[in-house]
């Protein structure tokens, strides 16, 4: 079992259109890196200097990972994480 | 109660108990109905409070014109003060935005300009902001960055929520501007030690992130991520669900993303008792359900319900 990563619409040229895919890794940070491998360039468009860019939002089982550990949030089998652009709301 | 005038008697609402929802005897489920307002929103304590600042820095003179984007409560609250203060109101809102808003809204005078649904509210931003600086005489209050919209939570609804319940442990509320979290959260982390502050933020159907790349994302110039504890993503299926709950278990009509507030403080409840630690979880119940009529929100199943409210901006 892998970990699903749900593709935000204007990400999915990465993913050949795909909403969502499979990816490995035993932190965030490992997820994204082994993401790039498959869909080369959706890492730059999601991390800027070993950070999460200011207007992505990463959620793990829709937590936050910002609240979490960052790119160093543990991830496993069987979680999901969202990719999400950063929105206004009110 | 007996107030002077309508504006008079924003705030000072009820804190209920959800005695079927709360998960056991000591981790309990608290509801601060905001629908009890004037216009029947939360939003009536930062719009008044927006516009008595600004009177009183000498922004807003009798006759102003005011100008907002918002996708309709704020709108709405800034409507019927502007009318009773004597104000013309522009509101910049999303097209997505159920019927009933814009019916409200022109019901006490607001003028509105439609903005584009792709790219929701961010796009309501960016046409105000464009329309403030091609109209320099109008005074834009903008509820995403001014002061005064999470001064109002600090100055009423954090004190409300600490006297009604001494024994508050966790605040949770829906995450738009950002001001109830930053008020409410800064009043009780500088009274309850260990208070734990929850964002439950809606997460809408693809529409509504239509932007052209990442870096045209917004946040809010209001947000402080150092006042919240964590911050919850709620889909609009668990944010139906649980509205529609909050109405079979305990009678309380709410709009749509009171459901996501619920659905994040029933998730903190359930890991208090599973940690085995007391917990008094208070929610904010935004608005009442009436809004949403329209959006088929409360008929049908919850699949076809979550189907129609796909693209629409339900917070």
């Amino acid at each position: 079992m892998a970990i699903e990563v749900r593709i935000p619409t204007i990400l999915r040229n990465y993913t050949g259109g795909a909403k969502a895919v499979s990816a490995e890794g035993a932190t965030l940070d490992e997820l994204i890196s082994n993401l790039e491998s498959a869909h080369p360039g959706i890492k730059e468009r999601l991390v800027d200097q070993g950070n999460l860019r200011r207007f992505v939002n990463v959620y793990l089982n829709d937590e936050d990972v910002r609240f979490l550990g960052g790119l160093g949030t543990p991830v496993s089998d069987g979680d999901t994480v969202t990719v999400l652009p950063a929105v206004a709301g009110g | 109660m007996r107030f002077d005038s309508l504006i008079e008697s924003v705030g000072r609402t009820p804190l209920v108990g959800l005695p079927r929802l709360s998960p056991a005897p000591d981790v309990r489920v608290w509801a601060k109905l905001e629908d009890r307002n004037p216009t029947g929103s939360i939003k009536d304590r930062p719009a008044l409070w927006m516009i008595e600042q600004a009177e009183k820095d000498g922004l807003l003179t009798p006759g102003c014109t005011i100008l907002e984007p918002t996708s309709g409560n704020t709108g709405i609250s800034l409507a019927m003060s502007a009318k009773l203060k004597g104000y013309r109101l522009i509101c910049v809102m999303p097209e997505n935005t159920s019927e009933e808003r814009r019916q409200l809204l022109r019901m006490w005078g607001a003028e509105i300009i439609s903005s584009p649904a792709a790219g929701g509210s961010n796009e309501a931003v960016r046409r105000a902001k464009e329309l403030a600086a091609a109209n320099p005489s109008w005074v834009m209050l903008y509820q995403y960055g001014n002061p005064a919209n999470w001064r109002s939570h600090y100055e009423t609804t954090g004190p409300e929520i600490l006297a009604d319940l001494p024994t508050v442990t966790h605040f949770v509320a829906g995450l738009g501007t950002t001001g109830t979290l930053m008020g409410v959260g800064r009043f009780l982390r500088e009274r309850v030690p260990d208070v734990k502050i929850v964002a439950a933020e809606p997460r809408y159907g693809e529409l509504v992130y239509g932007l052209r790349n990442v870096d045209e994302g917004f946040i809010p110039e209001l947000y402080d991520e150092s006042v919240l504890t964590t911050r919850y993503s709620v889909g609009s299926a668990d944010a139906l669900r649980r509205t529609r709950e909050l109405l079979a278990s305990e009678g309380i009509f709410a709009g749509v993303s009171t459901g996501a507030a619920l659905h994040a403080a029933l998730g903190v409840a359930a890991k208090a008792v599973k940690a085995g630690e007391r917990a008094d979880v208070v929610f904010v119940v935004a608005d009442g359900g009436w809004k949403y009529l329209s959006t088929g929100a409360y008929e049908g199943t919850l699949d076809e319900a979550e189907e129609r409210l796909e693209g629409q901006l339900w917070a």
